[in-house]
Protein backbone atom coordinates (compact mmCIF):
# COMPACT_ATOMS: atom_id res chain seq x y z
CA UNK A 1 0.00 0.00 0.00
CA UNK A 2 1.11 3.66 -0.55
CA UNK A 3 1.74 6.12 2.02
CA UNK A 4 -1.28 7.93 0.51
CA UNK A 5 -3.63 4.77 1.87
CA UNK A 6 -2.36 4.10 4.90
CA UNK A 7 -1.48 7.74 6.49
CA UNK A 8 -4.45 8.67 8.39
CA UNK A 9 -2.94 12.00 10.07
CA UNK A 10 -4.61 14.81 10.01
CA UNK A 11 -4.01 18.69 10.94
CA UNK A 12 -6.10 19.11 14.01
CA UNK A 13 -6.30 21.77 16.50
CA UNK A 14 -7.84 22.86 19.99
CA UNK A 15 -10.49 24.92 19.17
CA UNK A 16 -10.74 25.64 22.91
CA UNK A 17 -9.95 29.79 22.90
CA UNK A 18 -7.36 31.17 25.82
CA UNK A 19 -8.96 31.67 28.92
CA UNK A 20 -10.26 35.18 29.29
CA UNK A 21 -12.89 34.70 26.30
CA UNK A 22 -16.62 34.77 27.08
CA UNK A 23 -18.33 31.49 25.38
CA UNK A 24 -21.85 32.48 24.51
CA UNK A 25 -23.78 29.96 23.70
CA UNK A 26 -26.30 29.48 20.63
CA UNK A 27 -29.21 30.06 22.73
CA UNK A 28 -27.41 32.99 24.35
CA UNK A 29 -29.87 35.16 23.58
CA UNK A 30 -32.91 33.37 23.01
CA UNK A 31 -32.98 32.76 26.60
CA UNK A 32 -32.27 36.21 27.42
CA UNK A 33 -35.52 36.65 25.32
CA UNK A 34 -38.05 34.29 26.83
CA UNK A 35 -40.46 35.28 29.73
CA UNK A 36 -41.39 31.90 32.36
CA UNK A 37 -45.37 31.42 32.54
CA UNK A 38 -45.25 30.07 36.10
CA UNK A 39 -42.72 29.18 38.67
CA UNK A 40 -41.43 26.02 39.68
CA UNK A 41 -43.90 25.04 41.90
CA UNK A 42 -46.68 25.20 39.53
CA UNK A 43 -44.72 24.40 35.87
CA UNK A 44 -45.24 20.95 33.86
CA UNK A 45 -42.46 21.27 32.08
CA UNK A 46 -38.98 23.03 32.34
CA UNK A 47 -36.68 23.73 29.39
CA UNK A 48 -32.82 24.92 29.33
CA UNK A 49 -30.05 24.90 27.51
CA UNK A 50 -27.29 22.18 27.98
CA UNK A 51 -25.13 24.93 26.62
CA UNK A 52 -21.53 24.78 25.76
CA UNK A 53 -21.11 20.36 25.81
CA UNK A 54 -18.52 19.29 24.10
CA UNK A 55 -19.39 17.38 20.44
CA UNK A 56 -17.74 14.95 18.42
CA UNK A 57 -18.91 13.19 15.45
CA UNK A 58 -17.29 9.69 15.44
CA UNK A 59 -17.58 7.65 11.83
CA UNK A 60 -16.54 4.54 11.07
CA UNK A 61 -17.72 0.96 9.67
CA UNK A 62 -19.47 -0.54 12.78
CA UNK A 63 -18.66 -4.02 11.18
CA UNK A 64 -14.94 -3.66 11.64
CA UNK A 65 -14.03 -4.71 15.14
CA UNK A 66 -11.06 -2.51 14.89
CA UNK A 67 -13.14 0.44 14.96
CA UNK A 68 -15.53 -0.58 17.24
CA UNK A 69 -12.64 -2.04 19.65
CA UNK A 70 -10.98 1.20 19.04
CA UNK A 71 -13.94 3.56 20.55
CA UNK A 72 -14.81 1.45 23.29
CA UNK A 73 -11.16 1.63 24.48
CA UNK A 74 -10.72 5.25 23.82
CA UNK A 75 -14.18 6.39 25.34
CA UNK A 76 -14.80 3.75 27.95
CA UNK A 77 -18.10 3.15 25.75
CA UNK A 78 -19.66 0.72 23.97
CA UNK A 79 -20.41 1.32 20.98
CA UNK A 80 -24.41 2.01 20.85
CA UNK A 81 -26.35 0.08 17.96
CA UNK A 82 -29.09 1.00 16.18
CA UNK A 83 -31.40 4.18 17.30
CA UNK A 84 -29.64 3.63 21.00
CA UNK A 85 -27.05 5.23 23.21
CA UNK A 86 -24.48 4.40 25.81
CA UNK A 87 -23.67 6.63 28.50
CA UNK A 88 -20.65 7.38 31.17
CA UNK A 89 -21.09 9.59 34.30
CA UNK A 90 -19.49 12.59 31.78
CA UNK A 91 -20.21 11.30 28.47
CA UNK A 92 -23.12 9.71 26.69
CA UNK A 93 -22.41 8.10 22.73
CA UNK A 94 -25.28 8.47 20.58
CA UNK A 95 -26.23 6.59 17.49
CA UNK A 96 -26.68 8.89 14.59
CA UNK A 97 -26.73 6.50 11.47
CA UNK A 98 -25.17 2.98 10.86
CA UNK A 99 -21.86 4.58 10.29
CA UNK A 100 -22.09 7.67 12.60
CA UNK A 101 -22.13 8.55 16.01
CA UNK A 102 -22.39 11.71 18.03
CA UNK A 103 -20.49 11.99 21.43
CA UNK A 104 -21.31 14.24 23.89
CA UNK A 105 -18.22 15.53 26.29
CA UNK A 106 -17.03 18.27 28.79
CA UNK A 107 -15.81 21.24 26.04
CA UNK A 108 -12.71 21.18 28.51
CA UNK A 109 -12.36 17.65 27.52
CA UNK A 110 -12.97 17.57 23.56
CA UNK A 111 -9.79 17.91 22.17
CA UNK A 112 -8.35 15.46 24.55
CA UNK A 113 -10.66 12.63 23.45
CA UNK A 114 -10.28 13.35 19.91
CA UNK A 115 -6.81 13.04 20.24
CA UNK A 116 -7.31 9.81 22.33
CA UNK A 117 -9.89 9.00 19.89
CA UNK A 118 -7.44 9.36 16.86
CA UNK A 119 -4.86 7.77 18.27
CA UNK A 120 -7.01 4.66 19.31
CA UNK A 121 -8.22 4.48 15.39
CA UNK A 122 -6.51 3.44 12.17
CA UNK A 123 -8.13 3.11 8.67
CA UNK A 124 -11.05 4.92 7.24
CA UNK A 125 -12.75 6.47 9.74
CA UNK A 126 -13.65 10.40 11.09
CA UNK A 127 -13.65 12.03 13.77
CA UNK A 128 -14.89 15.88 13.69
CA UNK A 129 -15.77 18.20 16.33
CA UNK A 130 -18.66 20.10 16.04
CA UNK A 131 -19.42 21.74 18.96
CA UNK A 132 -19.95 25.05 18.02
CA UNK A 133 -22.63 23.71 14.97
CA UNK A 134 -25.31 22.48 17.55
CA UNK A 135 -26.29 23.07 20.91
CA UNK A 136 -28.95 20.60 23.47
CA UNK A 137 -31.80 21.82 24.61
CA UNK A 138 -33.08 19.89 27.78
CA UNK A 139 -36.90 19.66 28.18
CA UNK A 140 -38.59 17.92 31.40
CA UNK A 141 -41.39 17.30 33.66
CA UNK A 142 -44.79 15.90 33.59
CA UNK A 143 -45.85 17.21 30.25
CA UNK A 144 -42.87 16.91 28.48
CA UNK A 145 -43.74 14.22 26.23
CA UNK A 146 -46.59 15.87 25.61
CA UNK A 147 -44.67 19.24 24.28
CA UNK A 148 -42.96 16.72 22.13
CA UNK A 149 -45.88 14.69 20.77
CA UNK A 150 -47.36 17.89 19.18
CA UNK A 151 -43.68 19.12 18.10
CA UNK A 152 -42.98 15.50 16.05
CA UNK A 153 -44.21 13.16 14.11
CA UNK A 154 -42.50 10.44 16.24
CA UNK A 155 -44.35 8.25 18.85
CA UNK A 156 -43.02 9.25 22.21
CA UNK A 157 -45.05 6.39 24.40
CA UNK A 158 -43.38 4.68 27.15
CA UNK A 159 -43.05 1.42 24.54
CA UNK A 160 -42.04 3.14 21.61
CA UNK A 161 -39.39 5.75 22.94
CA UNK A 162 -38.11 4.23 25.97
CA UNK A 163 -35.64 5.92 28.16
CA UNK A 164 -32.15 5.42 26.41
CA UNK A 165 -33.17 5.60 23.14
CA UNK A 166 -32.24 8.49 19.92
CA UNK A 167 -34.12 9.12 17.29
CA UNK A 168 -33.58 11.77 14.53
CA UNK A 169 -36.29 13.20 13.18
CA UNK A 170 -38.40 16.37 12.66
CA UNK A 171 -39.08 18.43 15.21
CA UNK A 172 -41.66 21.25 13.67
CA UNK A 173 -40.09 22.33 10.34
CA UNK A 174 -36.89 21.32 11.69
CA UNK A 175 -34.79 18.17 12.53
CA UNK A 176 -33.48 16.95 16.18
CA UNK A 177 -31.92 13.85 17.32
CA UNK A 178 -33.96 13.48 20.30
CA UNK A 179 -32.54 11.67 23.37
CA UNK A 180 -34.95 9.72 26.23
CA UNK A 181 -32.29 10.64 29.14
CA UNK A 182 -34.82 9.44 32.06
CA UNK A 183 -38.73 8.95 31.90
CA UNK A 184 -40.01 12.73 32.24
CA UNK A 185 -36.08 13.85 30.88
CA UNK A 186 -35.62 14.73 27.24
CA UNK A 187 -32.68 16.15 25.44
CA UNK A 188 -32.86 17.57 21.94
CA UNK A 189 -29.63 18.25 19.26
CA UNK A 190 -30.46 20.79 17.41
CA UNK A 191 -28.39 22.55 14.69
CA UNK A 192 -27.21 26.09 16.07
CA UNK A 193 -28.50 28.05 12.78
CA UNK A 194 -32.10 26.36 13.85
CA UNK A 195 -31.92 26.94 17.93
CA UNK A 196 -33.39 29.29 18.11
CA UNK A 197 -36.35 28.65 15.82
CA UNK A 198 -36.63 25.42 17.61
CA UNK A 199 -36.57 27.09 21.22
CA UNK A 200 -39.09 29.73 20.17
CA UNK A 201 -41.32 26.59 19.16
CA UNK A 202 -41.00 24.38 22.13
CA UNK A 203 -41.52 27.89 24.92
CA UNK A 204 -44.35 28.56 22.67
CA UNK A 205 -45.70 24.89 22.55
CA UNK A 206 -45.28 24.58 26.71
CA UNK A 207 -46.99 27.63 27.37
CA UNK A 208 -50.91 25.84 28.03
CA UNK A 209 -48.32 23.25 30.44
CA UNK A 210 -47.24 25.83 32.16
CA UNK A 211 -43.56 26.38 31.47
CA UNK A 212 -40.35 27.16 33.86
CA UNK A 213 -37.24 28.14 32.21
CA UNK A 214 -34.58 26.31 33.97
CA UNK A 215 -34.13 23.04 35.92
CA UNK A 216 -36.76 21.12 38.00
CA UNK A 217 -35.36 22.12 41.38
CA UNK A 218 -34.74 17.99 42.29
CA UNK A 219 -32.47 17.55 39.04
CA UNK A 220 -29.11 16.73 39.94
CA UNK A 221 -27.66 17.15 36.79
CA UNK B 1 -49.48 11.10 5.56
CA UNK B 2 -48.04 7.26 5.36
CA UNK B 3 -45.60 5.69 6.78
CA UNK B 4 -41.81 4.44 4.87
CA UNK B 5 -39.77 1.71 6.39
CA UNK B 6 -35.85 2.71 6.57
CA UNK B 7 -33.92 -0.38 6.22
CA UNK B 8 -31.36 1.48 7.98
CA UNK B 9 -32.81 2.50 11.36
CA UNK B 10 -35.12 -0.35 10.98
CA UNK B 11 -38.62 1.34 11.79
CA UNK B 12 -41.66 2.63 9.72
CA UNK B 13 -41.50 6.56 9.97
CA UNK B 14 -43.50 9.11 8.63
CA UNK B 15 -43.79 9.70 5.05
CA UNK B 16 -42.37 14.43 6.30
CA UNK B 17 -38.98 12.66 7.45
CA UNK B 18 -38.20 11.63 3.68
CA UNK B 19 -37.46 12.81 0.06
CA UNK B 20 -38.13 11.21 -3.20
CA UNK B 21 -35.18 10.73 -5.23
CA UNK B 22 -35.93 9.42 -8.65
CA UNK B 23 -35.98 5.80 -10.19
CA UNK B 24 -34.01 3.35 -8.59
CA UNK B 25 -31.52 0.97 -10.62
CA UNK B 26 -30.32 3.69 -13.24
CA UNK B 27 -27.60 2.60 -15.35
CA UNK B 28 -24.91 4.93 -16.57
CA UNK B 29 -23.50 3.77 -19.86
CA UNK B 30 -20.40 1.70 -18.81
CA UNK B 31 -17.91 4.18 -21.01
CA UNK B 32 -19.57 7.55 -21.46
CA UNK B 33 -16.33 8.84 -23.48
CA UNK B 34 -17.62 6.42 -26.25
CA UNK B 35 -21.33 6.10 -25.72
CA UNK B 36 -24.15 8.01 -28.65
CA UNK B 37 -25.28 11.11 -26.89
CA UNK B 38 -29.02 9.62 -27.39
CA UNK B 39 -27.93 6.38 -24.79
CA UNK B 40 -25.92 9.53 -22.53
CA UNK B 41 -29.46 11.97 -23.24
CA UNK B 42 -31.59 8.73 -21.76
CA UNK B 43 -29.58 8.04 -19.00
CA UNK B 44 -29.41 11.64 -18.13
CA UNK B 45 -33.04 13.52 -18.84
CA UNK B 46 -35.42 10.16 -19.82
CA UNK B 47 -37.42 8.38 -17.10
CA UNK B 48 -39.69 5.97 -17.43
CA UNK B 49 -43.18 6.35 -16.22
CA UNK B 50 -44.70 2.97 -15.35
CA UNK B 51 -48.03 1.80 -14.27
CA UNK B 52 -47.85 -0.45 -11.32
CA UNK B 53 -44.71 -1.10 -9.21
CA UNK B 54 -41.96 1.28 -9.40
CA UNK B 55 -38.97 1.03 -7.83
CA UNK B 56 -37.66 4.38 -6.54
CA UNK B 57 -34.69 5.87 -4.03
CA UNK B 58 -36.22 7.83 -1.33
CA UNK B 59 -33.18 9.52 1.18
CA UNK B 60 -34.30 9.44 5.03
CA UNK B 61 -33.46 13.06 5.09
CA UNK B 62 -34.62 13.94 8.43
CA UNK B 63 -33.57 10.73 10.24
CA UNK B 64 -30.45 8.92 9.60
CA UNK B 65 -29.40 10.76 5.66
CA UNK B 66 -29.16 7.10 4.15
CA UNK B 67 -30.25 6.39 1.02
CA UNK B 68 -32.20 3.13 -0.33
CA UNK B 69 -35.00 1.80 -2.58
CA UNK B 70 -38.68 1.73 -2.12
CA UNK B 71 -41.33 -0.46 -4.50
CA UNK B 72 -44.20 1.63 -4.20
CA UNK B 73 -47.78 0.90 -6.74
CA UNK B 74 -47.78 4.09 -8.65
CA UNK B 75 -51.59 3.23 -9.47
CA UNK B 76 -52.63 2.24 -5.66
CA UNK B 77 -49.72 4.19 -3.96
CA UNK B 78 -49.34 0.95 -2.00
CA UNK B 79 -45.84 0.60 -0.32
CA UNK B 80 -44.59 -2.82 -0.53
CA UNK B 81 -41.12 -2.84 1.16
CA UNK B 82 -37.97 -1.02 1.12
CA UNK B 83 -34.54 -2.43 0.53
CA UNK B 84 -31.03 -1.08 1.14
CA UNK B 85 -28.80 -0.05 -1.98
CA UNK B 86 -27.28 -3.00 -3.15
CA UNK B 87 -29.97 -5.48 -2.41
CA UNK B 88 -32.46 -6.64 -5.27
CA UNK B 89 -36.19 -5.25 -5.32
CA UNK B 90 -37.30 -9.02 -3.97
CA UNK B 91 -36.10 -8.13 -0.52
CA UNK B 92 -38.34 -5.20 -0.15
CA UNK B 93 -40.02 -5.62 3.46
CA UNK B 94 -41.50 -3.71 6.28
CA UNK B 95 -40.25 -4.34 9.10
CA UNK B 96 -37.15 -6.56 10.37
CA UNK B 97 -33.92 -4.50 10.62
CA UNK B 98 -33.66 -4.16 13.99
CA UNK B 99 -29.93 -4.95 15.15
Amino acid sequence: MSELQTDTRVSIMNQMPEAGVTARSALYFSQAATQPVFGPGQAQVFLWEDALRGQLVIRGDAGNTDFAKGVSSALDLALPGQLSSSVSATMALLWIAPDEWLLLCDLEQAFAIETRLRDALTGHYAVINVSGGQTQIRLAGSAAASVLQKSMPYAVSDAHFPVGKVVTTALSKTQATVRRIDSTDWELTVRRSFADYAWRWLTDASREYGLHLGQPEHNEN
Amino acid sequence: MFRIYCPYCGELREEEEFHPKGPAHLARPADPDNCTDEQWGDFLYFRDNPRGLHNELWVHALGCRKFFNVTRDTQTYLIKGSYRLGESPDQARTSGDQA
